[in-house]
């Protein structure tokens, strides 16, 4: 239903209604804007001391240090995750019950688990030292199973006849698996994949936690190492920083949408001839 | 075994803590998502527009920059003695909301078209369209996909255990930094969190069988 079902074309009484609920809403938006701006000005969040601090090439190597920490622990837990969830759901959909069940197991223990006490258990008890693996590997872990259940839906839904023609054509079976079934269920499930990925994007902030100097992290530690006019610089560091973390998430977000139109648009896949209609029989004869 | 009885105290405060976090917050979830659904769906522009702005910018902020502003930003702004707790509770009921939104908005589109036709046609207006015709038909739609928006909900809850709220990842971090074995510790929290997540999809399968009806 679009959304335009739900009300009648509005007419002169509910045109001047919507202007008034138009001026209200705004005005009373605007307001808070300004009662926030004015609050932080206020507190002397928004002199211009505070934030000629990203003029300091320091600073500023920090916040690129920060972006390519963010990127070096998503790089390896896409990558991670990836080849995690393709094991995982190879293993879910095998043919032995021992390996099915332990994959079974491994994907519904740590998808009900949350991310940050995995990763937290992984950096305390196994690399205390090692903050950016444990970040990744925690990531890896918790977003392999996710993307091996986003796989064996894709798997499933593959017609059952691809499957059957491949092994009556002699594929054994990793081949009907890995050039068969596995290319055509990424291909169905690209969107979800990468919208999974944009998640795993925005969960490398959990390094947060754990000390690992990524974006958050780095954000804090300028904030609460530079002191300007006695006040700690809080409000334009998260700004600035959180500005470059959505603009991130928005253009591999983006990249989803894109990649999701694409795919509707291409048809690629064989069309099969349609079948001709059954040739008339006389009946009558 | 130790590290539980010897500090099960701790341990049922986290848990309790957890719980509560998560009631709250799912309840500012839902309000505020299904408001805001309703403005995406309003005949007003500028409704429509806060709507889209709202989730856009929700739903592409990491969570834990969310915890970030509403410890650091918000007490500068607004009302500077609010408790870790209700600004935790605030801070993940807003970002769920964004996700609540979404859910019920394709809900909303699900309900047959001539259900709303009708309802107008009945000369019911857009509120008391969507409020008695078209929200309560797209409740059945919406309950699988919510159901696991609050079961994400309760695993992010975690994340304010980091920002000094009483809960069970707070009691993990209590205790390692206590010197206690890592791997008991994170099973213990893990079968609590396993316990409450089994109890909100075994509510929801509960909540799907009574609003079944048959099409």
């Amino acid at each position: 239903m679009s959304a335009s079902v739900l009300y009648d074309a509005p007419g002169p009484k509910a045109v001047v209604r919507n202007r008034i609920y138009t001026v209200v809403g705004s005005v009373a938006v605007v307001a808070l804007i300004v009662f926030a701006v004015l609050r932080l000005k206020d507190k002397g969040q928004l002199e211009s001391a505070m934030w000629d601090i990203f003029n300091y090439s320091g600073i500023r190597q920090n916040i690129v240090d920060a972006i390519v920490a963010t990127l070096k622990a998503f790089g390896l837990a896409a990558v991670g995750s990836l080849v995690l969830g393709v094991v995982l759901v190879v293993g879910r959909l095998s043919d032995h019950r021992p390996v099915r069940w332990v994959a079974a197991t491994f994907i519904e223990l740590f998808r009900s688990i949350p991310l940050l006490i995995t990763i937290y258990a992984i950096w305390v008890g196994f690399l205390p030292n090692d903050s950016m693996w444990a970040l990744a590997i925690g990531l890896s872990v918790y977003n392999g199973c996710v993307q091996a259940e986003v796989l064996r839906a894709g798997i499933n839904s593959v017609p059952a006849g691809q499957r059957e023609a491949a092994y009556a054509l002699g594929l054994s079976k990793t081949q009907v698996m890995m050039s068969v079934l596995m290319p055509q269920a990424v291909r169905a499930m690209l969107p979800t994949i990468i919208s999974q990925l944009v998640v795993t994007l925005k969960d490398t902030s959990l390094g947060y936690i754990i000390l690992y100097p990524e974006l958050l992290q780095t954000a804090r530690l300028i904030a609460s190492n530079t002191q300007v006019n006695g006040d700690y610089p809080y409000v334009p560091t998260i700004i600035v920083i959180g500005t470059i973390y959505v603009s991130m998430c928005l253009l591999l977000a983006g990249l989803a949408t894109w990649i999701e139109k694409r795919g509707r648009r291409a048809k690629t896949g064989i069309d099969v001839a349609p079948a001709a209609p059954p040739a008339p029989t006389d009946l009558s004869a | 075994m130790n590290v539980l009885l010897d500090n099960f105290s701790d341990f049922r405060a986290g848990f309790i803590g957890t719980l509560s976090i998560t009631a709250i917050s799912t309840v500012i979830a839902l309000v505020l998502g299904v408001i805001i659904a309703g403005f995406r769906v309003s005949p007003v522009p500028p409704l429509r527009f806060f709507g889209t702005a709202w989730v856009t910018l929700l739903r592409n902020t990491p969570l834990t920059l969310l915890f970030l502003v509403a410890t650091f930003v918000v007490p500068l702004v607004f009302f500077p003695g609010m408790s870790a707790y209700v600004l935790a509770s605030l801070a993940l009921g807003l970002y769920t909301s964004s996700f609540v939104c979404e859910a019920i908005r394709s809900g909303i589109s699900t309900v047959p078209l001539g259900q709303a036709e009708a309802a107008r046609s009945l000369g019911m207006s857009f509120s008391q369209t969507l409020r008695l015709i078209v929200l309560p038909q797209a409740t059945r739609t919406v309950i699988p996909p919510l159901s696991s928006i609050i079961i994400a909900l309760t695993k992010n809850s975690a994340i304010a255990g980091a920002f000094s709220v009483t809960e069970l990842f707070g009691w993990q971090k209590a205790l390692s930094d206590q010197g206690y074995a890592i791997v008991p510790i994170f099973l213990w929290v893990a079968l609590g969190y396993l316990v409450i997540t089994f109890a909100i999809s075994g509510v929801f399968r509960l909540l799907e069988r009574r609003l079944e009806v048959a099409r």
